[in-house]
């Protein structure tokens, strides 16, 4: 488990790693478990004038002010249309400077899954319809594929920040 | 005990002595002979030459011990304080801080650095000397120091000092080493004999290797006085036994001196020993006379008239020191402040706290309201007008004077001036006002910036001066004061001024503003906050590269601030900074356009009026406001957000600074206190929206920047040639 080598290659090392799956469409995505915080339902979100779509607004997670990311925009899908299991995956992201807090808008969320690193695949060059340094990589679980995101690059802050800024002009 | 502790305290405590040794410089520059500033002086350099000592910083303690002997030859009127040596002992200060700071961050002293000390201390040669004697015979209060230089303070004769001391057992587990103390005693001289007393050693069995348990007779060549050999045991001194016999001195006299010490401190003998007339020892011995003759007559000697019967001190020394006292507890009563040292985040963890508080007293406020119970709606209202009490309180812990922050600039001027050949006074005016300690931090550089342009730019060379009838010496005024919640901060200058047409010529041949284009006066000198614009003729080391004054403005506006400029040619220019006094928690007035919850600043509010009910000026966002045209900007409009019908809008009308306008919103909902939180860096690009706040029914607002609003509407609807620009000129004549 602690060993260094991540390389998938390397049959005899059992790299296993949680990952939290949910539903966009009729997608499976995952993150992995240890960048998520909590789970909430989804109750109202205040909006932000003159915001691209992909960002939905603000809400209060218990005093704090945490920007909500429509997740399917960002993967360039439709955007969510809010339903009775709609909710909000909230995420922690470091980067160098600091933590960012940011809820990420879920059609559902489906389960915990334990992911050997070996039934991992890498990201196909093409095909998966969605920008390739989004994507982790692609696991397959119950005849279903499941795309693990890469949320330092899928939810990074500096380029969120330039396309607010893009919108604007 | 932890060291590490200790070395953080006095760190924190070197920096407290270097500024006020810096405020006392430059006070005797200005003239101040007191010998009070003196004695300042030299106390801040003693005390951290004395703590330094103790933690092995020998760089600190040989610099400061040269610099303290000029300073304690000052003190005894051997030398007269002239503005060369104040010129001296200014960089002397600052090399002291430099070598503090090396030693807080561990980094050894580099050559460079060591060498500037050297050179510091030959320059210092002239006035350790045995010079000829200016003793300036206008100071009552050096006279008694004088006299009795020849008691404790024996500058010129090396004299043998006996000290006999008994460490306490609990000092090394306190984190002292007796080894650093007599280390620091060979600063002060030559220990030229040392005996160790070993006899309280226990049997090995019974040894504990954390006690200590030595005790030590050493003899100790030294000019130094009485109190600087003192000082050296000063943090042992509590637990350990300490007599130190002076040199030529009756050693059965002083023996009897030594007793336990006083629970409460006694003014009087304070002053007595700073004036070297007795030592502490001495007092305590005093005192102890009259607490045993107070038990015996029943009635309490005058402490004063003790010492005079003992024969410790003349008469008149005592007669002296008595009025001294009476002047400074006189002083201590009007102005002196006890303060406690408090780690910042400590407090804004409690501000913190406190604006969770406020918003839950908003939601009970609600939800109590909602019930209509009238002895619960009391509670309530009690409850909220008591969290708005602690809410003020807890804010007014983080305010801090400005003055501390103008006070730098004195020394900035002073140094400036002189290297520019100029002569500039700085005057401060409204130093006590307060605002919050985290804006203070975020306001020197652009105060920084704005008086080094004034230097550099605005006030004239000498010869340009007299030429145009003004005096030699330019002056740069810094004003401080409160105005409806905000706080103004004025730079003003008897310079040149800033010559509109030249700013106009310039931001055209720049690029900036073309041919033609009808500005008002306000948004011409506003021009200088462009980035790439600098009028200056030439660039100097200090400014006139066309960067800082766009840093400057951007600075400003990040505090939630505005800054305007006012200036004639030849005559001078203010510039004036309004900032919000805090940016924790703030007054708002909560208003809805669309479905958004957005609260406007109510320091910027003027009135809320029914928009319906206003003449609108023909074909213009513009409003007839008892006369005057006040033009508005549509939240719904300008945020884009979804239309609603028009019939019940209503207009907020708004002031900042110079400027009003209109904001105009569907539903007024009333005031509100709120605590701002920040939008977080995505929402770095959106103009017109200061942060957000929560409201009592959990839901989020968003605050408006008023000023970056109006801004905002400007550029986005070009409306510089309409409505705004028209009044905004009309406003301004």
């Amino acid at each position: 488990m602690n060993q260094p080598s991540r390389q998938k290659k390397a049959q005899s090392v059992e790299v296993i790693k949680q990952y939290l799956t949910f539903r966009i469409g009729n997608e499976n995505y995952g993150l992995e478990l240890s960048q998520t915080r909590e789970i909430i339902e989804y109750s109202g979100i205040t909006e932000v004038p003159l915001m691209p779509n992909f960002l939905r607004g603000v809400i209060n997670l218990r005093g704090e002010v945490v920007p909500v990311i429509d997740l399917a925009v960002r993967l360039g899908r439709k955007p969510i249309e809010v339903q009775k299991r709609t909710c909000i995956i909230v995420v922690e992201l470091q980067n160098s400077e600091q933590n960012h807090v940011l809820g990420l808008l879920a059609d559902s969320v489906s389960e915990v899954i334990d992911m050997n690193d070996d039934n991992i695949e890498d990201a196909p060059s093409f095909g998966a319809n969605i920008r390739a340094d989004f994507i982790q990589g692609i696991a397959k679980r119950d005849d279903e594929f499941v795309v693990l995101l890469d949320a330092n690059s899928a939810l990074s802050i500096r380029e969120l920040a330039h396309l607010v800024e893009a919108q604007l002009q | 005990m932890n060291l590490d502790g200790a070395l953080q305290t006095f760190f924190a405590e070197a920096e407290d002595f270097l500024n006020s040794m810096e405020a006392a410089l430059l006070r005797m520059d200005e003239g101040d002979t007191d010998m009070e500033t003196i004695n300042e002086i030299f106390r801040a350099a003693h005390t951290i030459k004395g703590s330094a000592g103790l933690f092995g910083l020998n760089d600190i303690v040989s610099f400061t011990h040269i610099v303290e002997n000029v300073l304690d030859r000052a003190r005894d009127e051997k030398i007269v304080i002239s503005s060369d040596l104040l010129s001296i002992f200014l960089p002397c200060r600052d090399h002291i801080a430099v070598l503090v700071e090396n030693a807080r961050q561990e980094q050894e002293n580099d050559a460079a650095c060591l060498a500037q000390g050297k050179a510091l201390l030959d320059s210092l040669q002239p006035w350790l000397e045995a010079a000829p004697q200016q003793v300036a015979a206008n100071v009552p209060a050096a006279s008694v120091a004088t006299t009795h230089a020849s008691n404790s303070d024996v500058e010129t004769n090396h004299e043998a000092w006996h000290i006999s001391v008994r460490f306490g057992p609990d000092l090394l587990r306190n984190g002292m080493d007796p080894l650093s103390i007599l280390r620091y005693l060979r600063t002060l001289g030559e220990i030229s004999h040392i005996t160790t007393i070993t006899e309280h050693l226990p049997a090995f069995d019974d040894y504990d290797p954390e006690q200590l348990y030595l005790g030590f007779e050493i003899t100790l060549i030294s000019n130094a006085s009485q109190q600087q050999i003192e000082d050296a045991f000063m943090f042992v001194r509590e637990e350990s036994e300490l007599k130190i016999i002076p040199p030529r001195s009756n050693i059965e006299a002083y023996v009897n001196l030594i007793k336990s010490l006083p629970e409460n401190t006694q003014r009087l003998g304070e002053i007595l020993v700073k004036s070297h007339a007795i030592t502490f020892q001495e007092l305590e011995a005093a005192l102890a006379t009259q607490k045993s003759q107070a038990k015996s007559s029943g009635a309490v000697g005058m402490l004063g008239n003790i010492l005079i019967e003992e024969q410790s001190v003349p008469a008149e020394i005592v007669n002296a020191a008595l009025d001294k006292q009476k002047k400074v507890s006189e002083k201590k009563t009007s102005g002196e402040n006890r303060f406690i040292r408090v780690d910042a985040e400590r407090l804004d963890i409690l501000i913190n706290l406190i604006g969770e508080l406020v918003i839950n007293r908003q939601r009970v406020d609600l939800l109590s309201s909602k019930m209509g119970n009238p002895t619960l709606i009391e509670a309530v209202t009690s409850m909220g007008n008591f969290t708005e009490a602690i809410r003020d309180a807890a804010l007014t812990l983080r305010m801090v004077p400005i003055g501390d922050t103008f006070q730098k600039f004195k020394r900035v001027v002073r140094d400036t001036a002189k290297s520019i050949g100029k002569e500039i006074e700085l005057e401060i005016e409204g130093a006590e006002t307060e605002l919050d300690r985290s804006m203070v931090e975020k306001l020197n550089d652009p105060l920084m910036h704005i008086v080094r342009n004034a230097m550099d730019h605005g006030i004239e060379a000498i010869a340009v001066r007299q030429e145009r009838g003004k005096s030699s010496s330019g002056t740069i005024k810094l004003t401080a004061r409160h105005d409806a919640g905000n706080i103004v901060i004025g730079i003003h200058d008897d310079g040149g001024g800033l010559d509109i047409e030249r700013i106009r010529k310039k931001a055209i041949a720049n690029g900036i503003l073309e041919e033609g284009e009808h500005l008002t006066r306000q948004e011409l000198f506003q021009l200088i906050f462009h980035p790439g614009l600098s009028t200056a003729e030439q660039v100097t080391n200090l400014s006139g590269r066309g960067v800082g004054m766009d840093v400057v403005k951007r600075n400003i506006e990040e505090l939630q601030g505005g800054i305007e400029i006012e200036s004639e040619v030849g005559v001078g220019t203010s510039f004036s900074i309004r900032l919000p006094l805090t940016l924790a928690i703030i007054d708002g007035f909560h208003v809805t356009a669309g479905h958004i919850d957005f609260i406007v600043p109510q320091n910027t509010i003027l009135e809320c009026v029914d928009l319906n009910s206003l003449m609108h000026v023909q074909g213009q966002n513009c409003v007839n406001l008892r006369g005057e045209q006040v033009p508005y900007i549509r939240l719904r409009e300008i945020f884009s957000l979804e239309p609603k019908d028009h019939s019940r809008e209503k207009i907020v009308v708004v002031q900042f600074g110079e400027k009003r306008a209109g904001i105009v919103v569907d539903e007024l909902h009333g005031e509100i206190q709120t605590v701002v939180k920040p939008m977080g860096p995505i929402f770095q690009a959106l103009k017109g929206i200061g942060g957000s706040s929560l409201l009592g029914t959990g839901a989020v607002s968003l605050i408006l920047d008023v000023q970056q609003l109006i801004g905002f509407a400007i550029n986005r609807e070009h409306l510089r040639n309409n409505a705004f620009s028209v009044s905004a000129q009309e406003q301004e004549q």
